[in-house]
């Protein structure tokens, strides 16, 4: 075995991943977002919200181009990277990811026919009907590839005979039981995402001093998408820690170093670790119990149960108070927003909260991250829980680290151009002056 | 029909259609970036974008679901492809990447780039012939196997003819395939310049395109003399293709029927395609690794056969809405509608 090469494939992998899920959460949440804003400017006959989904539609391109491309590299570094896996998982778990990539091709198919063809039909509902294949396209391409990761949690659906696998059902092994609350959770988290990322991009405009309308329509639809899927998000993680305590009790002590197995657990926030003391953490009585089995006074398995070369690094309970925490705070954030719409309050509409929605989208992309980070490293040492260790898996060539540094390059320039490419593009061609265009255009027309 | 083979086919049959797809797109960037080097960009840059913008994300899947399809039905391939391509590999992920996204930023972004322009032409021959090796390591010769695990010998790799030819085959045959095809398009779209500099692109690149084909076959006789005897008894295949390629340059060379040569383009090609895989049977990398020693479980065999099918029944329909909306509807070709968000 290769240490060095287990190394640094986690470290490429690690790095391909948490660059490809910012653009690939953006992903699966935009279609969904600019679906509801053409449907809601069609339907309150709205030029406003069209435009909406216009703009959103040309700043999605971009993020999906790059979400194809690093896509296209971590399916490939999968079997690059992890043969000895992906031999395993292609005779157990190929179906969804081959269902992947024809829920892939349906959304690449009609978001080039969405985008070419915008008022090219006579009723524009038709256009609209256009956008429904790419948005379920994009949320299954999510739910399957999701699938792949649930296994590697929760592996069932086949046995293992003297080394051999046999009796593979490959259904079973897709409805394994990380399955509804993985998929879930990544689903509403996404959509939750892009409500929170682009009402920070309408509260940018209206700090830097646009009174436009438009920003304020934008801004009022997506904060009441954002509550929707925070709570949505808030539900479904309850659950999952009930999964966790179920099926996989050493990610979840790790969590919250529950180090003894006991009744009336307490909930760890924050705190440090001092070897085995926790120091200056907020317990909170009973939560833990309630979190992992809804009844305060049922046992919660810790540290203990687990011997030393199966437990999970203890870092990822920082990893879990942020994604808890992040969450939390834009629960807060769209709760009093709608709270404020409906009681009148002043602060809603004023600079200082703008400044709050304008760090709710970057916020709810760390919480992404820190939360995926929680999920993989919280299943170390496994690469498929039970069966197969991570070190077992990986490549023997000798070459990573050189690879490492060509993606690491690779990244680098593509978030870069990303990023310019998207303000140029928006700074260039603001709201009331593409507002004044099509104004021209109809007067032309109508004359 | 035995399941292997049915799985082989498929992947083969979505790799050809990345190899005519990925080709056009490929070759359309090179003769763009070309073009504005030499100053003439003015009259194939409208004609390659309007092909271009609505099916450049499509193209990528396809070679998405060849990857992903050769580990479901030969999860082996995963063991052996994935240990010795990490950097091969690894470099076309890079230049797939680079070209694939700077496609957006330069059609969205920043329009008329020079940089942009010049690196997606550039990435868009590096690719063909970075993948293409895979087809020059899959006939045998360069792979060792060290204490169990295969190793891939560079320099055998690099000072190879065989591989070399088959990286100048790609090359041509992306350049001819995508000017053949650009010749229609321009046609279509009434623009005569276009249609007449592609056509004379295509002439071109159909000479070097040959010899290398036939240097390929000569050199497979060193290389792997099991495959070459397969070859030589499926010459018909290869006198069909070679027909097919005649008429085509010829239809070219008289300015007729521009739509049936890229009919006969796509068919020599697919003959020529098929003949070289059904060559190389029953092997995936020869000699250690065959269809039948590394094909997944029965059931996953079939339920990915299911799965292919139900996919087809999504995937035909709305390709089908693609090309009537775009490749041959009229007011799109000839640019009368620009309908772009």
């Amino acid at each position: 075995m290769n240490d060095s090469a287990v190394m640094w494939s986690r470290a490429l992998t690690e790095l391909t991943l948490s660059f490809h899920i910012i653009y690939a959460t953006i992903g699966v949440g935009i279609p969904l977002m600019i679906m509801i804003a053409q449907w809601v400017g069609l339907k309150n006959n709205d030029e406003h919200y069209l435009l909406l989904a216009r703009r959103w539609a040309r700043g999605f391109v971009i993020t999906v181009a790059i979400g194809v491309v690093t896509g296209t590299a971590i399916g490939l570094q999968l079997s690059l990277l992890w043969p000895n896996f992906m031999e395993l998982a292609g005779q157990v778990i190929a179906l969804p990811l081959f269902m992947e990539t024809f829920a892939f091709f349906v959304e690449a198919i009609f978001l080039g026919l969405y985008l070419y063809t915008w008022d090219r039909f006579k009723n524009p509902k038709r256009h609209l009907l256009l956008l429904i294949p790419v948005a379920i396209g994009a949320s299954m391409s999510a739910v399957f590839i999701t699938i792949v990761n649930a296994f590697m949690n929760a592996p069932q659906g086949f046995d293992l005979v003297d080394g051999e696998l046999v009796n593979i059902q490959p259904v079973l092994a897709m409805l394994n039981p990380a399955m509804p609350t993985k998929v879930a959770h990544v689903l509403v988290t996404s959509y939750m995402t892009a409500a929170f990322l682009l009402a920070s991009i309408a509260a940018y405009r209206m700090l830097r001093g646009s009174k436009h309308v438009y920003h304020k329509k934008a801004f009022h639809l997506l904060l009441k998408l954002g509550l929707v899927f925070s709570l949505a998000a808030l539900v479904v993680g309850d659950f999952s820690g009930k999964y966790l305590a179920e099926y996989q009790p050493e990610k979840l002590a790790a969590a919250e170093w529950h180090f003894e197995t006991k009744e009336d657990a307490s909930l760890v926030l924050f705190g440090m670790l001092d070897g085995q003391e926790v120091k200056y953490a907020i317990k909170v009585p009973y939560a833990l119990s309630v979190l992992a089995h809804n009844n305060p006074f049922a046992e919660v398995k810790g540290l203990d149960q687990f011997s030393n070369d199966e437990q999970p690094p203890l870092y990822i309970h920082y990893l879990f108070d942020i994604m808890v925490v992040i969450g939390a705070l834009l629960i807060v954030v769209a709760v009093s927003y709608v709270l404020g719409k409906w009681r009148g309050w002043k602060f809603i509409s004023s600079q200082s909260f703008n400044r709050i929605v304008v760090a709710s989208g970057p916020l709810s992309l760390i919480a992404v991250e820190a939360g995926w980070w929680f999920a993989e490293v919280g299943r170390q040492p496994w690469i498929l829980r039970g069966y197969m260790k991570t070190a077992e898996a990986a490549t023997t060539s000798g070459q990573v680290d050189t690879m490492l540094i060509l993606f690491a390059g690779l990244y680098i320039v593509l978030a870069i151009g990303s990023i310019v490419v998207l303000i140029r593009m928006f700074r260039n061609n603001p709201i009331e002056l593409e507002i004044e265009e099509h104004k021209q255009v109809e007067g032309c027309a109508g004359q | 029909m035995t399941l292997e083979i049915l799985g082989i086919s498929v992947l083969w049959i979505f790799l050809f259609g990345y190899v005519i797809v990925a080709s056009i797109d490929f070759g359309a960037g090179f003769f763009n970036a070309y073009s504005l080097l030499i100053g003439k960009n003015h009259i194939l840059t409208n004609i390659i974008k309007r092909y271009l913008s609505p099916v450049w994300e499509v193209t990528n899947v396809f070679l998405v679901f060849f990857f992903v399809g050769i580990v479901g039905f030969f999860p082996q391939t995963a063991f052996y492809y994935g240990t010795i391509l990490l950097v091969p590999v690894s470099i076309s992920l890079v230049l797939l990447a680079i070209r694939g996204s700077y496609y957006a930023f330069e059609s969205y972004g920043a329009r008329g780039h020079i940089g942009y322009t010049l690196t997606y032409g550039i990435a868009g021959l590096l690719i063909p012939a970075s993948l293409s090796v895979v087809f020059a390591i899959a006939a045998g010769g360069y792979v060792d196997i060290t204490d169990g695990q295969p190793v891939l010998n560079y320099w055998t790799l690099y000072t190879s003819p065989f591989a070399w030819s088959i990286v100048v085959l790609s090359i041509a045959a992306v350049l001819y395939i995508s000017a053949v095809f650009l010749t229609w398009y321009a046609h279509k779209a009434k623009d005569r310049e276009a249609t007449n500099l592609m056509r004379k692109y295509a002439l071109a690149w159909a000479i070097p395109l040959m010899l290398s084909a036939l240097g390929i076959m000569y050199e497979m006789k060193f290389i792997n003399p099991e495959s070459y005897n397969n070859l030589v008894n499926l010459w018909w295949m290869f006198a069909i293709s070679a027909v097919l390629f005649i008429i085509t340059v010829v239809l070219l060379w008289m300015r007729k029927n521009y739509g049936l040569a890229v009919s006969l383009l796509i068919a020599q090609f697919a003959v020529a395609f098929f003949a070289y895989g059904i060559a190389q049977y029953p092997y995936l990398l020869y000699p250690y690794l065959t269809i039948y020693d590394s094909f997944t479980s029965t059931q996953m065999a079939i339920a990915l056969v299911i799965a292919f099918i139900l996919g087809l029944c999504l995937l035909i329909p709305s390709l089908f809405l693609l090309l009537k909306l775009f490749l041959f509807n009229k007011n799109y070709v000839t640019g009368k509608e620009d309908n772009h968000a």
